[in-house]
Order: C-alpha cells, then structure tokens, then sequence
C-alpha cells in the first residue's frame, strides 16, 4: 500500500498511516501472525501428516493422544485375537520379538493360507507370510511386522486421525468464513452505497426493504438455504453471506451520506471531477476502514454460525469436516474422550480470539480521531 | 413521542405482511412435508390427512386461509403435535423463554457493562486486559460446549444444580441456562461498552467538565455513560429479541420447555403452522425492541427527536 | 439482595427435595426418560413408539402385554375364534371402568375402532386395522365408517369379522391403534379429549399434567382392574431428546430410565453404570435400499456384490458398538414359527465375499479406468452418518466411488416417497408386531414404502398366497419363501443389521424384562 504514497510525504496516506499504527500494537499484530502461522498450517499441513483424513483406522477408533506410537503393548493381544477371530480360525498361541508376532492358528480344516490377509488387514500388522506349516495343514504360524502409527491428537469414533481432520476443517472453517464474509461485504457495500448516494426515494424503498428482511427470522431464513443448498456448502455459505449483508448496508448507507455532504466532497463536485473519480478518491478509502473492520467481526460470526449449524446436523457433507463439526461432536462424547473437543475448540477458540484482536487493531489503527 | 410510536405500529402491520407472505411461500417451496417419516405413510392415508389440513388445496387457497385465520388470531394446529394449537405452544414455552432470555440479558448489561467501564477507565492495565481476555473467551466459545462443561461440573461434580428440567421454574433449574445464555452476551456488551467509553471519556465536554472540578464518579456516570450507553443500546435491542425468544441450544441441552426450539425443529419438521407461528413472533419481537431502541435513544440522548 | 433472594429459593429448593425423598407417606414416583414427547396423546393419531410407551400405560387394548411383552388377556377377559378364524367374539371385563367411573362397554370398542378407520380422522396408523372386514375401503373413502366389520353384541360383548385368518390378530390388539376411546368422553370434548383434565382413559394410569417438551405426569387410576398390583404411584415421561444430557441426568438420578443412549459413549457408559446398562435385539432392520428400477442398480449381480463388500461385523461392532447386530435376511430372527432366509453369504468369510465381490465387478466391465460411482443418501443421524462413511471406505478397495448426501429426515423421505432420483439410500423398519409380513410388505409392488421399487411378480405372488392360506403353518412357509425370493435372491433391500434395544436401567428400579419389542408397561414396574 505504502508504494503508491508520493515520496515527498511519506506516511500521509491513510493506509501508510494506519499500518504504522497497526503495527504500534502488539497484540493485533501477534493476532496478525498467528492467523497467517494457523492459514497455512491448515492449507499445507494436511500434506505432511502420517494420515490422510478420510482413512479409517478400524483398529484404533477412540484412541486418546499420544507422543508415542501405536499399537500399545495390549493393543497387539487385541488386534491378534480379532484378526484371527474374524479369519474364523482357532488361536494357538502368539510372541512378539523385535517388532514382529509371531502367531500360531490351528483349525479342524485345513487352514486357508489366505488367512495372512486377515492379520494384514488389521491396521496393526502389516507383511504377513507363513512361516511354518503342520503336514496336515490344520496348524500354520505366521509372522507379519508390527506397523508403528502416530496420533498427537488421537483419533475419532470412527478411527480417524483427529490431527489431520482438525487441519482439513480448518481449511473449510476458514473458508466459509472468508467466502461468506466478503459476499456479505459486497452485496452490503453496493446496496448501501447505492442508497446513500442516490439518495431521495430509492433510498427509502431500498432501505425499508432492509427493514424488512431485518425482521425476517435470521435463524429460519439459514435453514430454508441448507435444506435447499445443503449438497454444496460453497452454495450454501454463499447464501448464507447473502444473508448477513443488511448491517453492513446500514453501515455504509450511513457513511455514504455523510460523506456525501462533506465540503471537500461538494468542493470536488463543483470543480468538475468525474463521479468515479470522487467516488475513488474520497469516497472508497473513507468507507474501507469500517468495511475492514465490520469483516474481522463478520468472519468469526460466520464461523460460529457454522458451528452452529453443525450442532443441528446440517453442517457441512462427510467425509470433509469443519471445526464446528468436529466440535459439536466433541461436546457429545465428553467427558469419555475429551481429546475430540479439546484440539478442535483450541484451533476455533484461538483464530477467533486472533480475529477479534485483529478488529479492535484495525478500528484503532483507522479512526480518524485518533489521528 | 407517541405519535411516532403509533406510526411505527402503523408501518409495522405491512411489514409483518410482507414477511408472513415471503415465509410462507419460501416453507412451501422446500422439499419433502409434515408427513414424510421414517415409518412412511400409505398414500391414502397421507391423503385423508392432507385433506384434514388443506394442504390438498391449491396453494393459493391454503395462503388466503392461512391469512383469514392469522387476522383472527388463529395460528391454526401444529401438524406434528396435533393435540395443541400453536397459539397454545407458545402460551405455554414463551413466557419460560421470555424470563430466562430478560434474565440474561439483564445480568449481560448490567455486568458486562460494569466490566466494561472498569476497563475503559483503567484502558491498557492488567484490570483491562482481564477484562477483553474473558470476554473475547466467552464470545468464541460455542453454548453447546459451555453448557454440557457446566453440566459436568456444576451439576454432576459439586451437584450444585441439577442437570437438567424446568422443576416449575425452580430458581436451581434456571441457573444453568441463564448463565449459558448471559456469556456470550455479557462478551458482547463488556467490549462495546470498552470502547465507547473511552470514546466517550475523550471527548470534549467531559474534558470541560473534568476540568471544572467534578468529582470524577459523578462525570462517569452523568456525563460519559450517557453517551457511551448509545452503541450499547443499538446492539441489546436486536439481542433482545434473540434472547426473549429462546435458544435451540441451551433449551435441549438443559431439557427447558421454551420456544427457541420451535424456531429450528418446525422448520426441520415442516410443520408449517408451527413455522409460520414462529416467524411471526420473532418479526414482532424484532419490530418491537427495534422500536424500544429507538425510544432509549431519545430518552438517552437530547440530541435525537422524532417529531 | 439478589443473592440473598436467591439462596432462600435454592435452600427451599432443597428441602423440598429432601421432604420428596423420605417423607413418610412418599409415594413411589418414576422418572422415565423417552427420546420424544408424544405427537399426540389420542391413540388414534399417532405413529411412533414415544407415544407407544406412554399410551400403553394411559389406556388397555382387547389384548395387552405381561412385562415380557407377551400377549395377555387386557380389556376383554376371554374370547372365542369362529372355525374358519375370521371371526373373533370378545368378553369383556366385568366391572371394567374408564377413569370417570362409566362402565367401559363394546359400544366404546365400536366407537373407537370406526373413529379410526374414519378418513375424517386421517389416522397415520390406520392400516393398523386392515385385516377387519371392509376397514381398507372404508379408509379410502369408499365405504361408510358404519359397515366396518365389528357390532356390540351386547354392553360386554364385541365381535370382529376379519377378510381373512390373521394368526397375529390378538397381537395386534395390544397396539395403541386399536385402544379404545370412551365415546361419552371425545363427544363431549371433541377436539380437547387429550388434555389433561379430561382425559379419560381405562389403563393402569391417568394423565395429570401435560406440559410439552417438559414432563408428561401420569398417577395411578385407581378405577383400573388391577389397581391393587400397581405399585409405582406417579411416572414422569420425560422426553430427552438430547441423549447426552439424558445420561447426565440418568446419573444424577434424575431420571430412572431413559430408552436410548448415545452408542458412541457405550464404552464409558457401561464402564460407569454397569449392568444397568441393557442391551439386546429389538424388532427391526436397518438396510440399505438400492434404485432397482435404474441401471446399473437393476443388476442383481452387482447389488449383491456391493452388499458382499459391506463388512457388517465392523458396522456392528465398531460403528454401532454392539447395540446392532449384523443382518443378511430383512426379518429379523425372533418370530416364532418363522424360518429367516438369509443371503447365501450369509456363512462366508467377509474375504471370501469380498473376492467374489471384486470378481463380479469386473465381469460387469468395471475397473480403475472405468470405476462404479455410487452415491448414498441418508438423514441426518451421527451414526448414519458414522455408517455410511464406514461403508464409503470398504468400498473404497474396489474400487467404487462412493460420495455421500446427507439430507434432514424430512428432505430425505419426501425424496424417496416421491421416487425421486437416487443410488442408495438408508432406511430402517421397526415392527408394530411381530409378523414377517410387516417387514416383507415393503418389497410388495407399488407399496409406498417400497423406496427401491421393487417389482417381481413371483415375490407378489407367494404374499398374496400367504395372505390366502389357511393353516398358519403354510403361511410362514409362504412368507418365507417369498423372502427367499425377494430379499435373499433379488436383494429387494440390502440388510446390514439388525436394530438392538439399547437403554439405561436405573438398578431400583424392579421388573424390568428385556424384551425383544422393547415395551415395558409400568404396571408390572417397582422401585425401591
């Protein structure tokens, strides 16, 4: 921004001089970071976690978080006993030596070999072979590797890794967020402007229609959009953005007619300058900063709206996720595994806290009497 | 005064139309209706229903009898609670949702307000970080995650209060969901109160009076309060109304008999009268405090006149 | 002051619970958990089983059930069966009185049961009474309510004439759709019967208090025929619908019982209440419906192979925690005299299936270049949702694309009862009694419920022959076959499990049988 100030009067222009003043405070500016640091760990973090957030791990559904890997040592008696329970062959007997079983089946048939596929199958063991074999084929060890598997966050009622799941949904939180957001912004900023600058009639019809829809219940309205628009929630949350702009019009309708009646304004008029060029010069960079400012609130209301949404069940399609999703089914298996609403509601909890620390800095660094 | 009061009812009443008229319509356009379930019906059955409804007449019908009916005060019965009219519903579950949703409200403004004061007046102190810490807390964290926390601990571990019921309106069955319902508000107020109080405390004719010797008490509250008060106002009338009709959340959550669950299950249901019933009583409540504010401007600030 | 109000309350608020607790003329009080407030509190206008568990109380049918359930003498003491089976002759109880102290007469019988065939009632469960003589007609508006085929024969004699034997007639009696109403009663308040106040009702219970979506307060009737065994004095429907808050309150000794828990928490939930945790079969099947009337879902061979490669044992076990049980047949085991038929994979490894399964889609030309894609639709519900994103990642090895659609119940239904356009989708049958017919009607040509369409002369056929047959016997065959037919050979529907009753049982509360319809009477009920 500071680029396009004329070098003879460096920080005169609004923005030079609000980004300086954004920067004097340090809590925004830490908020600032910590939303940039929280975007791309959702965006490029799904990449580099151990699991992708749609596998399902059928062995270790529920686990809690942990730094060390699985399977713990009761894990594998466990995943040993049901894999060959589900082979529908009898358990003789089983070790485990440097990260491998070794397990013993015997059956009154002849044991079908494919019976490694059972113990590969489980998400414990993996690279099964047949080691031994009796004459009459009814008794057959085997040995398959121990799989090692990381969940710093442990995983869901499904067996999925919550890490990753909280990443993805934060791509999807962050993005409704947005996308909702600035829909609100642009179709609240062009009704808005429009009613104020036009002025007379139009204005009042158009702002009694606000009136209206303002009395339309909010909540009714938003479950009307997800029955219709429920199989997409880019549709959705377009929708829901065409919801929220009648504060941000009542916003701007007000800005709009006062700086209509400005001097400056008038003065600019009289002198011959071209609409556009007003609307560009004065008008546009006045109307910025509580359009910013209204949009570091409206994002959070969106994203907590979502969550709201989710509590109902009418968030977003699985298997994609959102936090408010993932936190609504946390609220519902504590306290027996808290970690479900723990991780989730620490990423929503601090990007809001970031996002309303960011508008306070912001409505701070662009109030003009604070100049 | 009262003149513009009564032309604000006056403006209301087409207001109200045009919204029963777009809701009822957007209802109908939605898939699926009162009588899809799980245990699906045998189609002549579902006719002899739709015929005790009307809702085999052409829609148009259906709009003008629902109108006829609402003009006489007829909301007309709920279709999947058969044995009570709407309008009895809500007789029974407002007046629940009403004095949970004041109590909350109340208690936002009066204790986010002070909060909000006390960080003003000591702006960029401990006392006012504390004070914008918690209430940012209280403001992102969801209801349905505070309430089953305040369930667990207040109720379960130092069984303080039950978990849930309405107990005939106990004082220790309200705690919960008042408390549930007061949070993310008080958040609110306290922040809006923060700021427009040391706007308020800059300005000009505080600066005169402060230097003119006047007890600094007495400044803050005849003087700065009146003008901070205004933002804090705009933003508790729309709340109001939120508040006083209810919320889906706390009432299932806390097992409360209100009215903040009709919002969302009649429209999940499609139980169109229900529906209708709810939309037209949030539309009043928003016209209602839209006004109230409006008044308290007046009333507040000299500046505003309507006549 | 505020505070100081508020703790006076609260102290009172103790004491009074203190007093309900050990007063010496405490009377016994039940607080029972019900996933729903009924719809309505007329037996002739409801549809689930939340108005199911309280109606048993309020009211008494011809028949009613013992605590397992069972099929025992209710409002009529005995009955007689013409030889032909078609027509029922029932005595009623002597001295049998509706709450108000009017003697309960056939004429009550007659009322109620033409009230609800009656299009001008709509009743939901209507069908109920179908096996009576001219009771479809007279629904569908052809016939006049007057001609269905019951008469008082007298003030305590009442005679049914049916179209055909029906062997679960006398069962059928214990539904809430064929309880009776007192007629003086609805006459005299014909749209607010149900209201408590004037309410009548000849059951074990009268209604008290009605306040929705809080408490429903029944007290014993002490005009009921067996008033003197009746020991739990007051019972309290509470309706939780959130199933979380159910088990706090469950624990917190709020409530005695709740007739659902959440199954995600199973585990904590057993480890912290133990055996009063009740598990076990219930009448119903969960299945997956395929669009047979679409390619490439008409081919039978690729429903099955689907199906094959459904792990049913991880849905059960993992998903639904052991409160279902995996299913290969559409009845559910449990009804006497009925042999389920089951898919013939039904004993295969879940390899073996998942083998055949692949082989079957590549026979059919599918492969990596040409991959199935396959959409399933369901409500909204966790563990459908749980289910079909377990189900999403079984077929994923296959090969098949699954993308899921999650719709609320409403959207959902409407879509599948309007034939709307669809791969897969969800849906679950519970049985109003226990009768195979109840569940395989859903695969009959054209039934509303028939969500897959299916359509085969012969499965249409063998019901119809069923219905016609004379010997009992020959009617389970029938039924049974057609199962074969329709179910095991077509895959009409695809099983996957088998529903379980799944409740906490407080343990003070006495007599509570394990049952696999899941209806626990009061009356039989005690509490310590």
């Amino acid at each position: 921004m500071t680029d396009a100030v004329i070098p003879a009067a460096p920080g005169r222009s609004l923005w030079g001089d609000a980004w300086n003043r954004m920067k004097a405070n340090r809590a925004a500016m830490i908020s600032l970071y910590f939303l940039v640091f929280m975007a791309v760990l959702c965006i490029a973090g799904p990449w580099f976690t151990p699991h992708a957030f749609t596998t399902i791990y059928q062995d270790y559904n529920r686990v809690p978080p942990s730094l060390q890997p699985y399977p713990k040592a009761d894990k594998i008696e466990l995943a040993v006993t049901d894999a060959v329970r589900r082979a529908r062959v009898e358990l003789a007997g089983w070790e485990e030596r440097d990260s491998k079983v070794f397990i013993t089946v015997t059956s009154a048939k002849p044991v079908d070999e494919r019976v490694t596929r059972y113990i590969d199958r489980s998400d414990v063991f993996e690279n099964a072979v047949v080691t031994e074999k009796s004459a009459d084929g009814t008794r057959l060890t085997l040995s398959a590797d121990v799989e090692r598997k990381y969940f710093y966050f442990g995983t869901d009622n499904s067996g999925r890794d919550l890490l990753t799941r909280t990443l993805v949904a934060g791509r999807v939180s962050l993005a409704i967020g947005l996308l909702a957001g600035l829909v609100a912004v642009f179709i609240g900023v062009l009704y808005g402007a429009t009613a104020g600058f036009t002025g007379g009639k139009t204005d009042e019809v158009m702002m009694r229609i606000v009136d209206i829809l303002y009395a339309l219940p909010f909540i009714f309205f938003v479950i009307m959009l997800v029955v219709f628009f429920g199989r997409n929630f880019v549709l959705m949350f377009l929708a829901v953005g065409a919801v929220l702009w009648l504060d941000m019009a009542r916003i701007v309708r007000g800005q709009a007619l006062s700086i209509k009646r400005q001097e400056y304004v008038q003065a600019a008029e009289a002198l011959g300058v071209s609409r556009a060029g007003i609307l560009l010069r004065h008008v546009v960079p006045n109307l910025l900063g509580p359009v910013v400012i209204y949009m570091t609130l409206l994002v959070p209301q969106v994203i907590i709206l979502e969550s709201f949404l989710s509590f109902l069940g009418l968030g977003v399609q699985e298997p994609m996720s959102s936090w408010g999703v993932l936190i609504s089914q946390g609220a519902k298996n504590i306290p027996g595994a808290n970690w479900l609403l723990f991780f989730p509601s620490l990423f929503l909890t601090t990007t809001l806290f970031a996002l309303n620390f960011i508008g306070d800095g912001l409505r701070d660094a662009l109030d003009p009497k604070d100049r | 005064m009262l003149r513009y009061v009564l032309k604000r009812f006056l403006t209301a009443i087409p207001t109200l139309f045009v919204i029963v008229t777009i809701s009822f319509f957007l209802m109908r356009v939605a898939p699926g209706g009162p009588f899809n379930q799980e245990k699906g019906l045998n189609p002549v059955i579902k006719a002899n229903l739709e015929k005790v409804y009307h809702l085999n007449e052409p829609l148009w019908k259906q709009y003008l009898l629902y109108l006829n009916n609402l003009l006489h005060g007829d909301f007309g019965p709920s279709y999947n609670l058969p044995d009570f009219t709407v309008g009895e519903l809500f007789a029974a579950g407002l007046p629940i949702s009403i004095q949970l949703g004041l109590s909350a409200l109340v208690l936002a403004l009066v204790i986010g307000g002070m909060l909000g004061i006390i960080a003003a007046l000591y702006q960029n102190h401990a006392a006012d970080y504390a004070v914008i810490a918690t209430a940012t807390a209280g403001s992102t964290i969801p209801t349905f995650v505070i309430a089953p926390l305040f369930q667990l601990f207040f109720a379960l571990t130092l069984k303080w209060f039950p978990v849930g019921g309405w107990g005939d309106g106990a004082f220790v069955n309200k705690v919960g969901p008042i408390l549930t319902l007061m949070l993310p508000q008080l958040a609110v107020v306290a922040r809006l109160m923060r700021g427009s109080m040391i706007e308020s405390l800059r300005a000009h004719h505080i600066r005169t009076v402060r230097a003119m010797g006047l007890s600094d008490y007495s400044v803050i509250i005849r003087h700065a309060l009146r003008g901070a008060l205004l933002p804090v106002i705009s933003y508790a009338g729309p709340a109001a109304a939120a508040l006083l009709t209810g919320s889906i959340i706390v009432e299932t959550i806390f097992s409360i008999p209100g009215v903040g669950r009709y919002f969302v299950e009649a429209a999940l249901n499609r139980d169109y009268t229900l529906v209708m019933g709810t939309v037209v009583v949030i539309a009043l409540f928003t016209i209602l405090f839209n006004l109230i504010v409006d008044v308290l401007y007046a009333v507040v600030d000299p500046r505003v006149r309507y006549d | 002051m505020t505070i100081q109000f508020g703790l006076k309350s609260w102290l009172a608020g103790c004491t009074m619970l203190a007093m309900t607790a050990s007063g010496a003329f405490a009377e016994v009080v039940f607080n029972r958990g019900n996933s729903a407030d009924p719809e309505s509190l007329d037996p002739h206008k409801t549809s689930t089983v939340y108005e199911a568990n309280i109606l048993r109380d309020l009211f008494l049918g011809l028949t009613t059930e013992d605590a397992k359930a069972e099929t025992i003498p209710g409002a009529a003491e005995s009955w007689t069966v013409s030889a032909d089976g078609k027509v029922y002759t029932f005595k009623l109880r002597a001295g049998a009185m509706w709450s108000d102290g009017s003697p309960v007469t056939a004429n009550d019988f007659v009322f109620a049961w033409q009230r609800v065939v009656d299009p001008a009632t709509a009743a939901e469960y209507a069908y109920m009474l179908a096996p009576i003589m001219n009771a479809e007609d007279i629904t569908a508006g052809k016939k006049k309510p007057a001609e269905l085929g019951v008469k008082a024969i007298d003030d305590m004699t009442f005679e049914v004439t049916l179209n055909a034997p029906t062997p679960y007639f006398l069962e059928m009696l214990t539904h809430q759709a064929t309880y009776p109403v007192s007629k003086a009663n609805v006459e005299k308040f014909p749209t607010d019967f149900t209201k408590p106040g004037n309410l009548v009702s000849n059951g074990a219970y009268v209604l008290a208090e009605f306040v929705p979506n809080d408490h429903i307060k029944a007290v014993k009737n002490p005009k009921f025929y067996d008033a003197a065994n009746v020991k739990i004095d007051v019972v309290n429907y509470i309706p939780t619908e959130d199933r979380s808050t159910a088990m706090k309150r469950f624990e917190a000794g709020e409530l005695d019982s709740n007739d659902d828990i959440p199954t995600e928490q199973l585990a904590d939930l057993k480890a912290k209440f133990g055996d009063q945790v009740r598990l076990g079969p219930y009448l119903g099947t969960y299945y997956y419906a395929f669009k047979t009337d679409k390619a490439p879902w008409d081919n039978v061979k690729l429903r099955h192979a689907i199906s094959m490669a459904i792990d049913r044992d991880y849905l059960a076990e993992t998903v639904w925690q052991n409160t279902m049980i995996p299913a290969y047949s559409f009845v559910p085991p449990g009804i006497t005299g009925y042999e389920t038929r089951t898919t013939d994979y039904a004993e295969k490894s879940q390899l073996d299936r998942e083998d055949e399964a692949k082989k079957v889609l590549t026979e059919l030309g599918y492969g990596p270049d040409k991959p199935l894609k396959m959409e399933i639709r369901y409500n909204t519900s966790e563990n459908h949702k749980n289910t079909a994103v377990a189900i999403q990642e079984q077929l994923k090895p296959l090969g098949v694309e699954v993308t899921l659609l999650n719709t609320d119940t409403k959207t959902h239904y409407g879509h599948l009862e309007q034939k709307g356009d669809f791969d897969v989708a969800r849906a679950g049958w519970i049985a109003d009694y226990r009768d195979p017919e109840n569940f395989l009607a859903l695969c009959k040509t054209g039934t509303g419920n028939n969500y897959g369409q299916y359509s085969n002369k012969e499965y249409d056929d063998l019901l119809a022959s069923a219905a016609a047959a004379a010997d009992p016997a020959e009617r389970m065959k029938k039924l049974s076959d057609a199962e074969g037919v329709g179910v095991a050979r077509d895959l009409c529907v695809v099983p996957l499990l088998y529903y379980g009753f799944h409740t906490v049982v407080s343990s003070k509360l006495k007599g509570w049988e394990d049952n696999v319809m899941d209806r626990h009477p009061t009356r039989f009920l005690s509490k310590e």
